[in-house]
């Protein structure tokens, strides 16, 4: 019975779309709603910006989603889809545009080189780091503690119920950006990295650590509201040199400082129109989207109310990106 | 035979209790003398993970060559993609007037003015909650993966309740999908069918399929023989008999099926969402992955509500007396409504407007941390002990114990308590989840799942005695399981998230809630089970109440006990797994990185199929002696 209602449904496709078989990817994919291609002065059109699970991103795709809305009339999609995730879906037709994306050199090369499905668009304007900190107060108290080479001797300090008889090192949501654990094991650290899974858990920790003195030590990023916020400082690894990350296996370096940028779908570039042209030219610095994530974690605004008062407020900064 | 079970339970106490006795002696010690040997530490890289990860990148760079995909998986995504979007089409454009009003309509024909009400009430709730586009997307996505349940499940079903044969080849592949917790499912399906409405769909259907054809197979084959025989010999085709006889007498059952159904798509299309599918499973996620409750709380009642609602407009359609005609004042009133709904489609805004909305996030959050800040030392104190005292000790047992012990401990244990095929079917299952390269994450699933179960258990049965001795008790009990049990099991992550934060004991508490209300409803049913003559005897032979309890009725129930421990511990399987999302490590997390990272789909991939094994070896291990009903046929237990 199955069989045969497959086999149904298989007849039924081979009916819709003729015999030349199905492919999967946004040009053939009914669910795909051909993003922008009405797009003209009226606007018209739905953009697909993925959200990926950080403030800092959410600040940036905020910020464009509501000029987009507001300036040139289009409807915008913020659907929650995770950083390696979002690439697939340039495919599938369900991303159009990923607003800050961090390094990726293996699925740019996959999807931008080789399937084609997806360009780059641009800087963002933002440089992102990548780092271990601990609270501010433990540098103090422990100066050798910033060198990880000193990591070892204190990690009786890091132990928690979940990180057993070593000492803990706190990691953010399980989609990030991470060679935690290559480089626990390549430089021979007594630590265990424990999933906090998610951002907020990351930043409580570390307020709560700095307020409380409590032992911490972090996956953090810059750009990020916390800093001004936090004494944090890093733990310097290892310095970074080109292709020292080369293999993920291997790596034994900090991370380098990315020049995060813009990807969008090939489809989106082509048809996107004037949306196109605005995610193109959007360009920030870091205290931008700072005071807009800070806005949205801290003093309670939407998403849309903090675009909404960066925009209101910076006229000059954002006049650049609308396409004429 | 009530004589013969009190003077076997103290006549043979002793060589009873020395067997096992000596037996946990001999592995105590072979556990100290082996200790550290043997193990089998977790390697990322593991040869069998990387083999899945090259599988599916082979498979991505084939996706639009290969004649498996270009001639048959991506059609069947291209045709559930279709039907998605015409249902998500057809239902935004009747927009919240028209929605409202046909819901309304259906809901008065399905069950009368009480349900039309709700129905009023429930959809506006959507609006209310400012969820109203995600609430189409979600309902749009169940409804897909229903239809495609029913238009497979109901067939299959028909097949099996009309052929023994059938149903016995179909019964075993039906149980393993229900003991496969959630999770397990996605994976593959991102494999073939890729992310996205459609895999999501897919994914939903496929766990939503099994009550709809358990149930419509059951209610096929009661349909009475002599019905049958009477069709028959009055001269009508097996067609004819199937549609004019089994079917409509089986109607009501099948409702429940499609009831099931309904139920078993809603919690899942939120766990869909890890595959991109859309809808309110997308607001839960974000929820979680901000650590905000605020977010997570409202598009959980959102799916609650829609759960409640479907569930009770089914359950009229069920109970409704075949032949009673609908009154002209329903059909009115129905009509009515469903036209008032659609004329206001033009003149109202399609999309709910934002005025009517309450915004509650920012004050549950402030509740939760409230919350966080005022109960942290004793919630602290909580975790920490269980972690310290339960969780630490067992885990470091199981993972540092020889693989060969743990796997004899199994077989002894379940050839004990459920006989020597499950016990042979259980080790099998052990053995392969070391052979994939999963050991350790799947000790340390086990720890935290055996934690859970021994707490729901000792809950359980608390509850379970105290319903069986009050009837007043289980008055007032009774309504709030009916309520805990309609409700998606994710939802339960919720209140553990705010208490407990991130960490492995918010798994634990989420699945001990999940698995309290089925393990004290089995508890009070076996209790209660127990015939009132052995009561009496026992009462009047001078029993007190807790002789009575202990001596008699815990020993006689022993068999409904044994079958609340096995489902309570399916049941706290399947949510450990999903608690990887609020800090449970282990199995469920390796899914989840799956997911997330590429490099590690592989290991993602192997972690869902040890979970689908663990789950069979922890039912074989508990099964007993007889054959238990299905753990999800909630209503039927």
């Amino acid at each position: 019975m199955k069989i045969r209602l497959l086999a149904g449904f298989v007849v039924l496709g081979l009916a819709a779309v003729g015999c030349g078989g199905a492919t999967v990817d946004a040009t053939s994919t009914a669910s795909a709603p051909a993003a922008g291609s009405t797009a003209s002065a009226s606007g018209g059109g739905t953009v697909k910006i993925a959200i990926n699970p950080w403030v800092g991103y959410e600040a940036s795709a905020n910020v464009v989603a509501y000029l987009l809305k507001n300036e040139l009339g289009y409807t915008v999609e913020l659907p929650e889809i995770k950083e390696q995730l979002a690439w697939e879906g340039f495919q599938t037709g369900d991303v159009d545009v990923i607003i800050e994306n961090w390094g990726h050199p293996d699925l740019k090369k996959q999807y931008i080189e080789e399937k084609k499905v997806a360009q780059e668009a641009g800087s963002t304007g933002n440089k992102g780091v990548i780092g271990w900190y601990i609270p501010k107060w433990m540098a103090d108290e422990h100066p050798d503690i910033t060198d990880y080479k000193g990591l070892n001797k204190y990690a009786e300090l890091f132990k928690t119920s979940e990180s057993g008889d070593k000492g803990q090192l706190l990691f953010g949501d399980p989609s990030y950006v991470s060679n935690e654990e290559a480089l626990i094991k390549n430089l021979e650290l007594n630590y265990k990295v424990v999933v906090g899974g998610s951002e907020a858990a990351l930043i409580k920790s570390a307020q709560q650590a700095q307020t409380q003195k409590k032992a911490l030590l972090f996956y953090f990023w810059d750009p990020h509201w916390l800093f001004s916020k936090t004494p944090l400082v890093r733990v310097n690894l290892p310095a970074y040199t080109e292709g020292c990350d080369a293999d993920p296996k291997k790596v034994a370096c900090d991370y380098p400082e990315m020049d995060l940028d813009k990807i969008v779908s090939t489809k989106f570039a082509q048809t996107g129109g004037k949306a196109y042209e605005l995610v193109k030219n959007f360009s920030w610095t870091n205290e931008d989207q700072n005071a807009v994530a800070d806005d949205m974690t801290n003093n309670g605004l939407s998403g849309e109310d903090a675009a909404k008062k960066w925009v209101e407020a910076n006229t000059a900064k954002w006049q650049s990106w609308i396409p004429k | 035979m009530s004589s013969t079970v009190v003077s076997t339970s103290s006549g043979l106490r002793l060589p009873r209790w020395a067997a096992p006795a000596g037996v946990a002696v001999l592995f105590v010690a072979a556990y100290v003398v082996f200790r550290g040997t043997g193990t089998l530490p977790h390697d990322k890289e593991a040869p069998q993970f990387l083999a899945v990860t090259e599988l599916r990148e082979w498979i991505d760079d084939h996706r639009n060559d290969n004649p498996l995909f270009l001639y048959f998986l991506n059609y069947i995504r291209l045709f559930v993609a279709w039907l998605y979007d015409l249902f998500q089409t057809g239902l935004s454009a009747l927009g919240w007037p028209g929605i409202t009003g046909v819901m309304g309509a259906l809901a008065w024909l399905a069950g009368g003015r009480r349900i039309a009400l709700l129905a009023l009430g429930g959809v506006s709730a959507f609006g209310v909650l400012g969820l109203w586009e995600s609430s189409v997307d979600t309902l749009a996505l169940v409804a897909v993966a229903v239809l495609l349940s029913l238009a497979i499940g109901i067939p299959v079903g028909v097949w099996a309740g009309l052929s023994v044969r059938v149903r016995r080849a179909i019964t075993p592949v039906l149980d393993v999908m229900q003991i496969m917790p959630t999770f397990a499912y996605l994976a593959p399906l991102a494999l073939f069918f890729h992310i996205g409405a459609p895999a999501g769909a897919i994914a939903t259907m496929i766990y939503s399929i099994p009550p709809a054809i358990r149930i419509t197979a059951l209610a096929v084959s009661e349909v009475s023989p002599t019905a049958v025989e009477a069709s028959a010999s009055l001269g009508a085709t097996r067609w004819q008999t199937l549609f004019k006889v089994h079917l409509p007498l089986a109607r009501s059952t099948i409702a429940l099926a499609i009831n099931q159904t309904i139920m078993m798509a809603l919690s899942m299309v939120v766990i869909a969402n890890l595959i991109s599918a859309p809808g309110l499973g997308g607001d839960i996620i974000r929820g979680l992955s901000r650590a905000q409750v605020g977010i997570m709380l409202p598009a959980g009642v959102a799916v609650v509500v829609m759960a409640v609602l479907l569930d009770r407009m089914m359950t009229a359609v069920a109970r409704r007396d075949p032949h009673a005609k609908r009154g002209r004042t329903d059909l009115l009133a129905a009509g009515a409504l469903a036209a008032a709904g659609l004329a206001l489609i033009p003149v109202l805004p399609k999309v709910w407007p934002e005025t009517l909305t309450i915004n509650v996030v920012a004050e549950v959050n402030d509740a939760v941390r409230w919350a966080e800040d005022n109960w942290f030392t004793v919630t602290t104190w909580i975790k920490d002990t269980t972690s310290l005292v339960l969780l630490n000790p067992l885990e470091s047992l199981l993972t540092s114990a020889p693989w060969w012990l743990v796997a004899l401990a199994v077989l002894v244990v379940a050839w004990r308590v459920s006989g020597l095929r499950p016990a042979l079917v259980a080790l099998a299952c052990l053995l392969a989840i070391a052979l994939l390269g999963v050991w350790e994450h799947t000790m340390q699933t086990m720890t935290t799942v055996a934690v859970a179960v021994l707490v729901a258990l000792i809950i359980g049965l608390l509850l379970g005695v105290a319903a069986a001795r009050s009837p007043r008790w289980s008055a007032v009990q009774r309504p709030l399981l009916d309520a805990a049990q309609t409700m998606p099991a994710f939802v339960y992550l919720l209140p553990a998230l705010a208490l407990f934060g991130t960490t492995r004991f918010t798994a634990i508490f989420a699945s001990v809630i999940y698995a309290v209300p089925p393990v004290v409803r089995l508890v009070e049913d076996g209790l209660k089970a127990v015939p009132a003559t052995v009561v009496e005897a026992a009462v009047s032979a001078g029993s007190t109440p807790g002789q009575l309890l202990w001596k008699v009725q815990l020993p006689m129930a022993r068999r409904a006990i044994l079958l609340a421990a096995n489902q309570g511990i399916v049941m706290t399987l399947a949510m450990v797994v999903v608690g990887a999302l609020v800090g449970a490590g282990a199995l469920g997390y390796d899914v989840v990185t799956g997911f997330s990272q590429r490099t590690d789909f592989g290991m993602g991939f192997v972690a869902g199929i040890a979970t689908v094994l663990l789950g069979v070896m922890l039912d074989r291990i508990t099964q007993g002696a007889d054959r238990r009903p299905s753990p999800r046929k909630r209503k039927f237990t």
